[in-house]
């Protein structure tokens, strides 16, 4: 009973004490008042990473860090800043692990090339069982005289 | 038996090693800074104790290479790495710190209890320093060259083995 009071104590202490307690960045909760804006602003923090928790996007995430991210975007596009510079502003810091978006890059090529391959690859095998077969005559063709 | 039949087990069985292979790896959850080589932003934070002066660019131009502490008095690996900064405070480094999301009465009650190594500390409320310095997270903190280029990054709490290590990176910072 001791333990589990314990336990339970201990359950609370920590997130309470390793949580902050200002208030969030104005525009972490705050819409932009244009929609065209916000619009902009959203699309963007949907592919935005929160590196906080890391599997989340910093629109769906309530850690304050994430707030922070979602002040800057929305101030930035309120100043009239373009979408793909506020992105290459967080790439610049964080290298391409807090962009969602997917980039030709030096190491993920291959997952743009591979399954074209294996198209190739599957495309020239159909060709060849089947895709001559109409004209006749292939070794693969049994006439009666086999059966 | 022709030899192509062996081409889809042969896959099979690449895939099954790098999985092995990528399973046996240790994984690196830090996201390091890509700002390393780069200047520092230009900035001015008030100042986050009572105490002690603020924080600005300026501050990092004096031709003396320092830490900047990236903490809050919220954050429990900061009370951990408290003793490990005295420690470099004693043998002579200056340390800035910047609180993170953080109230003048906490970080004033957090440098009584857990003792001040810090020459200035700027409060930055909205991580707005934090991002433009690709800090993801505290503690953290940076070795700054004397020029205000950022040259170093150690993520997570300072611990005793780290101290040596930092004050070299100092002193490679100051060549």
């Amino acid at each position: 009973m001791r333990a589990l009071a314990l336990f339970l104590a201990a359950l609370l202490a920590l997130p309470l004490a390793a949580q902050d307690s200002l208030p969030p960045a104005p525009y972490a909760y705050q819409q932009l008042e244009d929609p065209a804006q916000e619009a902009k602003a959203m699309a963007l923090m949907h592919t935005l990473r929160c590196l906080k928790c890391q599997s989340q996007s910093i629109a769906d995430s309530d850690a304050p860090m994430a707030g922070d991210m979602r002040h800057q975007v929305r101030t930035r596009i309120a100043a009239g800043e373009d979408p793909e510079a506020i992105r290459q502003w967080l790439v610049d810091r964080y290298g391409d692990y807090v962009s969602y978006e997917p980039r030709m890059t030096a190491s993920a090529w291959p997952l743009f090339a591979i399954p074209l391959l294996l198209l190739l690859v599957a495309g020239a095998i159909l060709w060849k069982r089947i895709g001559r077969r109409p004209e006749g005559g292939s070794g693969e063709v049994y006439d009666e005289a086999d059966v | 038996m022709r030899w192509t039949l062996w081409v889809p087990l042969l896959l099979f069985a690449f895939f099954v090693g790098l999985a092995g292979y990528q399973l046996s790896q240790p994984k690196d959850e830090f996201i390091h800074s890509t700002m390393i080589g780069k200047p520092l932003p230009e900035f001015e934070l008030k100042p986050a104790s009572s105490a002690l002066p603020g924080v600005s660019t300026a501050d990092f131009r004096d031709g003396k290479p320092k830490l900047l502490n990236i903490w809050a008095s919220w954050c429990l690996p900061c009370i951990a790495e408290a003793p490990h900064l005295e420690a470099l405070r004693e043998a002579g480094v200056e340390i800035v710190g910047v609180a993170i999301r953080d109230k003048q009465q906490d970080v004033d009650r957090f440098l009584e209890t857990h003792g001040n190594p810090y020459s200035r500390i700027g409060a930055d409320d909205i991580s707005a320093i934090q991002l433009e310095i690709g800090s993801s997270g505290v503690p953290e903190t940076f070795v700054i060259d004397g020029q205000g280029i950022i040259r170093h990054q150690h993520i997570g709490d300072v611990r005793a083995e780290n101290v040596p290590e930092l004050i070299e990176k100092l002193r490679e910072a100051g060549q």
